[in-house]
């Protein structure tokens, strides 16, 4: 009953989502250990989403079993788990000021309306909206509503905070201050992070471990380092980091093993003289991303994308150019060619 | 490539400004997008000028009638401002049919409410393609047959001698049926001359005015919100007090203006099922046809719009309209 240390936060052991012939989720096993910062990343459609909303109680699982802290979670309504969720478009009510809508869990439970609007006005301190209590969610702006939805959860002291894309609808800017925040405020409470998104860059950077989804299973498990420099198929080559796929005929030309490989662009250098190691290859395309330029690189039947830093030269469009790699930058991938 | 090979099959416009189309339509088409406003006055003209004139017009010679009085030796309208029109409605007589009247239309109101809002929750949260079409055909379909037609089919199934009746007698429950129409106020004879036989029909022939615009409110509530509510703990109970009850709230508004206002004003149901006692309708009815008394019936007219006006004030500051 009690959880101990070793209890995982959210725990699932062949656990089936179904949708008429639609598998969202299917056998899927999934520990997530208690105060760390998980994160479950995929394109749409991939099962994340329904993921978060079995855990949420939204959605009931087909087969299998779902613990929260040790305790069984099937057929337990939302409103009995103690887990609490910042939805994508906030779902903040818009009838009630952000006072209100911040202490709406507390008044539920039957606390009394000093000690809830307290909490509440403490909890909106806590995401650096002190003061906007009396407001109506109408007039704040996209990132503030994204403050008191997270306000309104943290409010109930959850086991297990459940957050579905936060960030998704925030610019640039804002979504970078927002993940540095997000990420000091995980650390502080010690709450369990579960956290959806389709962007490979976010779970990189906020969590402690990421779960790469695809088409209703979960394709690997582990930390940022793991997940982008060692990954296990090409599917989550492909998705995080934009890493370059390589055939299994050109892993064994280079790397001996007739395996599928990923070689990350930034390990890609383009050279002027073309030494009996340098390949050769033509440019077909140059982004400038700002920090670096992208070259797009075909060669051999393959296009390859380069990442070259700022301040060195670029070569343009259509130029034929070489380049060479280190041998051991070629990561072999466990997938069978 | 692909995109000029597309461009270079069409005959590439000559200069970066068409020429105007020509004729008076394409002339007026330019005057119209340069002066939107002109247009917006051009269409909204007729319509402003119908129920400015026609309805606004003769709603104010209505008031201006309910200030007149009768002579009662000689039948005579009396052309003079008087509030003794006024004065009579509030003998027992005539202040009994409002009194009457206003707890039809509330009691009707109410059961509107509790009837439809499962109807509408359903069409608004669960139905989708075929079942919604199939919702918006069963609400409206009542609305194109006659409405006498309805009026006389509920007199036949609420008589002595029928359906109802019928059934109660097979489920052995006509005693219930007697002891209600045993009682005071409600009771009578058949149920189609009592009191709860008007009701029944008023909510019947006024259910689609409280379910369309209940679904439409419903519709608006995001699915989203519900289950916010759920997460941060809420029981359905709560849920639908907390959170669906006052989102909903302007569409049951929006609903009972209509149940209520109907019902004040209708002077057929109650002619043909019911009991002999007046409402506003059928006294407005009397008043201006054989008694010939327009300024008493002038009067009583207003009375429901005075009512109304009081309700939607009320509703406003219950804050029904916040949420719109």
């Amino acid at each position: 009953m009690i959880a101990d240390e070793m209890t995982p936060a959210v725990s699932f052991q062949k656990v089936a989502r179904h949708f008429g012939a639609v598998k969202a989720v299917d056998a899927l096993d999934l520990d997530i250990a208690a105060g760390e910062f998980f994160a479950m990343l995929g394109p749409s459609g991939s099962g994340k989403t329904t993921c978060l909303r079995l855990i949420a109680g939204f959605e009931q699982p087909t087969a299998g079993t779902i613990s929260i802290f040790g305790e069984r979670a099937e057929g337990v309504p939302p409103y009995r788990r103690n887990v609490n969720t910042v939805f994508q478009d906030y779902a903040l009510f818009p009838h009630l000021n952000v006072l209100d809508n911040v202490a709406y869990g507390l008044m539920v439970k039957g606390i009394g309306k000093a000690e809830r609007l307290k909490a509440a006005e403490e909890a909106l301190a806590l995401v650096q909206l002190p003061g906007y209590g009396a407001r109506r969610p109408g007039q704040l702006s996209g990132g503030q509503r994204q403050r008191v939805a997270l306000a309104r959860a943290l409010v109930n002291q959850p086991k297990v905070l459940l957050l579905d894309e936060p960030l998704g609808a925030l610019d640039l800017k804002l979504r970078e201050n927002m993940q540095e925040e997000l990420k000091s405020l995980q650390k502080a409470l010690g709450i369990t992070f579960v956290f959806v998104t389709h962007d490979q860059g976010e779970a990189l950077s906020m969590a402690d471990r990421v779960a790469v989804f695809n088409e209703g299973r979960i394709m690997q498990v582990g930390s940022p380092q793991e997940i982008y420099q060692r990954p296990k198929t090409r599917f989550v080559a492909d998705f995080v980091g934009s890493s370059n796929v390589l055939p299994p005929d050109f892993v064994q030309r280079y790397a001996g093993q007739r395996r599928w490989g990923s070689l990350r662009p930034e390990a890609i250098r383009i050279t002027r003289e073309t030494g009996s190691d340098a390949i050769q290859a033509r440019v077909s395309g140059v982004s400038y991303l700002g920090a670096a330029t992208r070259l797009a690189l075909d060669t051999e039947g393959l296009r390859l994308h380069a990442s070259v830093p700022s301040g060195t030269a670029v070569p343009e469009q259509g130029d034929a150019v070489a380049f060479t790699f280190n041998r051991d930058a070629i990561h072999l991938m466990d997938e069978a060619p | 490539m692909s995109i000029a090979s597309v461009t270079a099959t069409r005959d590439a416009p000559v200069s970066a400004i068409l020429p105007a189309r020509g004729g008076m339509l394409g002339a007026l088409s330019d005057l119209f997008w340069r002066r939107p406003r002109f247009l917006l006055v051009l269409m909204l003209m007729p319509p402003l000028l119908w129920l400015g004139v026609v309805y606004i017009g003769s709603l104010l010679a209505l008031l201006l009638q309910s200030f007149f009085s009768i002579d009662e030796f000689s039948g005579l309208i009396n052309r003079q401002f008087t509030l003794k029109t006024y004065a009579d409605l509030l003998q027992p007589a005539n202040f009994d049919i409002i009194v009457r009247t206003v707890t039809m239309a509330a009691l009707v109101t109410l059961a509107s409410i509790a009837v439809a809002f499962p109807i509408a929750y359903y069409a608004a949260r669960y139905a989708q393609g075929r079942w919604k079409a199939l919702f918006y055909l069963a609400v409206m379909l009542p609305l194109w047959s006659s409405y006498l037609v309805k009026v006389y089919a509920w007199k036949l199934i609420l008589a002595k001698e029928g359906i109802l009746t019928w059934l109660l007698a097979k489920l052995h429950l006509l005693w219930l049926l007697d002891g209600w129409l045993a009682l005071p106020y409600v009771g009578g004879n058949s149920l189609s001359v009592s009191a709860t036989g008007t009701f029944i029909a008023f909510v019947y022939v006024w259910l689609p005015f409280m379910i369309l615009p209940m679904q439409a409110a419903l519709e608006r509530v995001p699915g989203n919100l519900v289950e916010a509510s759920s997460d941060l703990g809420a029981s359905p109970g709560q849920t639908f007090r907390n959170v669906l009850f006052p989102l909903a709230l302007p569409g049951i508004v929006a609903g009972s203006i209509f149940t209520f206002s109907l019902t004040l004003g209708d002077y057929i149901v109650p002619q043909i099922i019911g009991t002999s006692r007046l409402f506003i309708g059928q006294a407005v009815y009397s008043q201006q046809g054989t008694a010939g008394n327009i300024p008493l019936a002038a009067a009583f007219a207003v009375v429901p719009i005075v009512i109304m006006g009081f309700y939607l004030w009320g509703a406003k500051r219950m804050g029904a309209f916040d949420a719109l």
